[in-house]
């Protein structure tokens, strides 16, 4: 599975994207690119569309306007089956983990390899284990979802989301309810993914710390404007972006005068 | 002048323009609040006002209550043009109305919700019924690919979903088609012999038991049945998987949901159905065979071989051809609620509802159009 075209074009585009629940327009004119080897973090207050954004980019939701293109094609304007077919390079983490209950953490990560690969079921069973371990699950294969906690539910679907070695990844808010240490470790997964398998990886959180350690472009998305108000290095965007909302929110609230309060 | 509005509250003008107002004693839930419509026809005596500022000195103690007559005094005061200086309210009061006001209100959402008229309600509905008859002819389309896929065996699925649907629709399933099928042919030999009583003819309750459990009633209750308990069951787990986004990961791994998930339970009740309608049958008639025996002293023997004789193979097929039906659409109904649910907690309780609803009207309509046919063709 491993890629050793790392053109320079741009791995996905997005062109004037309006996206709209029926007829409510979420955020419109959003124009972006990340690069091959980015970690491309996506931004913004709560409920502003960072989940709705990353369902426009993985198929789940069609575009009001605009497009997305994956290298040369555009996402959205090929057949079903071809869509499919990107998504197969693709591992997902849903914000609430997504796990199917009726699996248990073992048959979920295997599923993916079952359905797309010739491994042996021994080789199935040793790359699963290997993929918990990465995510600090080791030896959790036999649980049902509903007997670990949340944060672990989160792990496990990372686990998921990575047992192909894909290609592209999507993270939504990976580190949201996990402790501060299982947080950091997973930010340094995340780099070591991007180093080994030369993936892309593209991360909705609102995580400050990770978004300075991991994160070497991003997009800023603004609730009240309805649209991206900036992009960029998220640490060049703390240091002078034109915009104060954008500042704020990568300073935790906190201008340089009002910091003793 | 002064004008008491209550005794929680004082409007002391300081100048023509400018009016003070003190808050007095406890401002909590329980004590009885002047009326914010009341405090600002007080400010009205004033034609000239353009300030109006606080003395909360005498404020003994305050709650929420507090904050929401003053956002209201507040916004009212900003709209006629009159400046509100805050600097008197208690430092506490103070921060929560700017935190309260810090995150501007989302604009266009109150408006979104609001009551739409007769007209546009109709409209919507009618929009809503295409929008799911179109749901319909799709998921039924997308089931027939994956019946195509079965048996071209390239079906992608679980087993251990399959062996698990088997197991819910067949040993799981007895106690209840039991109980039912059992009391359903008591009935039907009761009604049946206070009518042939009169005529002498009581061991043509046999008959009449065994034609309408084998015909009929055997396979329209297993389907009731069925439809409460598993169609019921297949919405909820399917409901369930929707608001956890599973549906959402098994797409976007390129797995057809409906494979995955409708094919098995559909194929392990119509693998089921017949088996429990057979028995739904025999049930039935030992049913009527009870009260044969005990209350209208038929033979044993007798109440067989005149069974026996009623009951033809034609009988039988169409009962276990509608069993299939019936199997096949309350998987369908159950998968297509749960697929069809929204994303909360809700949704879910209504998808299996509306999967019970829909799956009995299905199975009524479907009794009356293979009846109907039959007497046509004559069988
Ligand atoms: N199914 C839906 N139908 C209508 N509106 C929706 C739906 N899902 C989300 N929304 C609206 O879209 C907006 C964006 O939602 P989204 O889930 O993308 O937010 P988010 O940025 O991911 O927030 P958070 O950080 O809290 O996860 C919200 O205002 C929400 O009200
Ligand atoms: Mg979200």
């Amino acid at each position: 599975m491993k890629t050793t075209d790392h053109s320079s074009v741009a791995q996905i585009v997005v062109k004037n994207l309006t996206m709209a629940y029926d007829n409510y327009v979420i955020m419109q004119n959003l124009n972006f690119s990340v690069n091959p080897g980015d970690v491309f973090i996506i931004m913004g207050g709560s409920g502003c569309g960072k989940s709705t954004l990353l369902r426009h980019l993985i198929g789940l939701k069609a575009p009001f306007k605009g497009e997305i293109f994956y290298g040369n094609t555009s996402f959205w304007n090929v057949l079903p089956a071809e869509r499919d077919r990107i998504m197969k390079q693709a591992g997902i983490l849903y914000q609430s983990g997504a796990l199917w209950s009726s699996m248990t953490l073992g048959q979920n990560v295997a599923l993916p390899l079952e359905q797309y690969t010739n491994l042996k079921q021994k080789e199935i069973r040793e790359l699963v284990a290997f993929k918990l371990s990465l995510v600090g699950l080791a030896g959790f294969e036999d649980f049902y979802p509903s007997e670990i906690s949340g944060g672990m539910r989160k792990r496990a679907g990372l686990a998921r989301a990575i047992a192909m070695d894909p290609k592209f990844l999507f993270f939504d808010e990976p580190s949201a309810g996990l402790d501060p240490l299982s947080a950091r470790r997973l930010d340094e997964l995340i780099l070591e993914l991007r180093e080994s398998l030369g993936a892309t990886i593209v991360v909705v959180t609102h995580d400050l710390d990770s978004i300075f350690m991991i994160g070497n472009n991003s997009v800023f998305l603004d609730a009240g404007t309805k649209t991206m108000s900036a992009m960029g290095h998220p640490r060049m965007l703390r240091q002078d972006s034109e915009y104060d909302d954008v500042r704020l929110f990568l300073r935790r609230g906190e201008t340089k005068e009002s910091r003793h309060r | 002048m002064i004008t008491p509005a209550n005794d929680l509250l004082r409007l002391s003008p300081v100048s023509d323009s400018h009016v003070s107002l003190q808050l007095l004693g406890k401002w909590r839930q329980g004590s009885t609040l002047p009326d914010t419509g009341d405090i600002i026809s007080g400010l009205t005596q004033f034609p000239r006002l353009e300030k109006i500022s606080f003395d909360s000195s005498s404020l003994k103690s305050w709650d929420s209550i507090l904050l929401i007559t003053l956002t209201r005094l507040i916004e009212t005061c900003e709209q006629k043009g009159v400046f509100v200086d805050r600097s008197g309210l208690p430092q506490g009061v103070k921060r929560l109305l700017m935190l309260a006001s810090a995150v501007p209100e989302k604009k266009g959402t109150r408006e979104k919700r609001r009551r739409p008229t007769f007209l546009a309600h109709v409209g919507e509905e009618t929009l809503d019924f295409l929008k799911s008859a179109g749901e319909i002819i799709s998921f039924l389309g997308e089931s027939t690919i994956a019946v195509m896929k079965l048996f071209t065996g390239k079906a992608r699925y679980r087993s251990s979903d399959l062996t698990l649907t088997i197991q819910e629709c067949g040993v799981e399933a007895l106690p209840i088609v039991s109980l039912i099928s059992l009391l359903v042919g008591l009935i039907l030999a009761f009604i049946g012999a206070i009518q042939l009583e009169m005529f002498g003819a009581e061991i043509y309750v046999a008959d009449l038991v065994g034609i309408a459990m084998v015909r009929v009633m055997g396979s329209v209750m297993t389907g009731v049945i069925m439809a409460g308990r598993t169609g019921a069951a297949f919405a909820a787990q399917i409901g369930t998987m929707e608001v956890n986004e599973e549906i959402d990961a098994l797409k976007t791994l390129g797995i057809s949901p409906v494979e995955f998930l409708v094919l098995p339970r559909m194929l392990g009740m119509t693998i089921m159905m017949p088996m429990l309608c057979l028995y739904a049958n025999l049930m039935g008639i030992l049913g009527g065979l009870i009260v044969g025996v005990t209350m209208l002293d038929v033979n044993l023997v007798q109440y067989y071989l005149q069974t026996r004789n009623a009951v033809g193979i034609n009988d039988l097929v169409i009962g276990i051809i509608q069993g299939v039906l019936f199997g096949i659409l309350v998987a369908l109904t159950g998968c297509l609620r749960g697929m069809q649910c929204g994303r909360s907690a809700a949704a879910v309780g209504n998808a299996s509802t509306s999967a019970v609803v829909t799956g009995i009207v299905a199975i009524v309509v479907t009794t009356a159009l293979v009846t109907i046919i039959c007497s046509v063709i004559g069988v």
